[in-house]
């Protein structure tokens, strides 16, 4: 008897037509399997160093992302980081970053499978993530490159503001809550039109 | 709904959090000689002012920190929160 190598598919591949039927002001899409490592450092070490050095940046503050080069990095705590690249890129990056890390002390761990991401855009988008979540998106408040990690609709997600007033969002949302978020997204959607429901 | 500071985050709303009872609770410094009366007086006995109480929360869905706070806990108003070790206590 042979087993059948298992397919990989994304926690949101059976929601391509609902996104699709989307209003105008708001595009939603997955992007599937982009690698993501949580990274536990101290911020201003010499491991911090040794991988603000391999990735060319800084590793931003509190409730900030670095978004400027191909791998971005969201703060998710005091020392801790979530490190997203893109797909299938994670064994050579980690191995960078382990290597560049010598015997100082971090961790890099890839979670790529704990979290998919969902690209928000659009000029509804504000509006309706204001339907589930608590905080301010003004762009007063909510600049490009705020990160932040906290309740959509009670479901925990971190939020990464990619262009001025929230026109672009990464949602970033557990797996195994994807279809609840992409559910909540739709229906919080169906009253702005484009035959959602 | 009421926001509380976190230190690392500022103000979220009070789901986002977890209460984690008094702050400043010392462990026995040597649990052996503790009997049992001591023991359980160190594991379950909390104050319970009525006013300002130092207390231990946990920023749950968001940086996922603990943190100390003083809350008032007649009016749940928070007089101030701080990084763990950061402060001197309250
Ligand atoms: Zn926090």
């Amino acid at each position: 008897m042979t087993v059948d190598a298992p397919a990989r598919f994304s926690p949101l591949a059976d929601w391509q037509e609902a996104f699709g039927r989307l209003p105008a002001g708001f595009q939603v899409r997955e992007l599937p399997f982009l690698t993501q490592l949580t990274l536990r450092v101290s911020a201003d070490s010499p491991a911090a160093k040794a991988v603000e050095s391999v990735l060319g940046i800084r590793l931003p503050s509190a409730s900030r992302a670095e978004l400027s080069e191909e791998v971005k990095a969201l703060w998710l705590g005091p020392d801790e980081w979530l490190l997203v690249a893109p797909a299938d890129t994670g064994a050579e990056l980690v191995g960078r970053l382990r290597s560049a890390i010598g015997e100082e002390f971090a961790t890099v761990t890839d979670v790529s499978a704990q979290r998919t991401v969902l690209s928000l855009r659009g000029g509804l988008t504000r509006e309706i993530l204001a339907r589930g979540c608590a905080l301010d998106l003004d762009p007063r408040v909510a600049p490009v490159g705020a990160c932040y990690t906290t309740l959509l609709a009670q479901t925990g997600i971190t939020l990464v503001v990619r262009a001025e007033a929230a026109a672009s969002v990464w949602l970033l949302v557990r797996s195994s809550f994807a279809p609840y978020a992409a559910a909540w997204l739709v229906d919080a959607a169906t009253e702005y039109g484009g035959g959602a429901g | 709904m009421q926001l509380i500071a976190c230190p690392w985050c500022g103000e979220r709303e009070e789901a986002e959090f977890h209460y984690g009872g008094q702050a400043h609770v010392p462990y026995p410094a040597k649990p052996a000689d503790l009997d049992d009366e001591q023991w359980a007086q160190y594991v379950f006995f909390r104050d319970n002012p009525k006013g300002p109480f130092a207390e231990r929360w946990m920023h749950a869905a968001g940086c996922r920190r603990w943190f100390d706070a003083l809350r008032d806990t007649a009016t749940h108003q928070f007089l101030s929160v701080h990084r763990m070790g950061e402060e001197p206590r309250a």
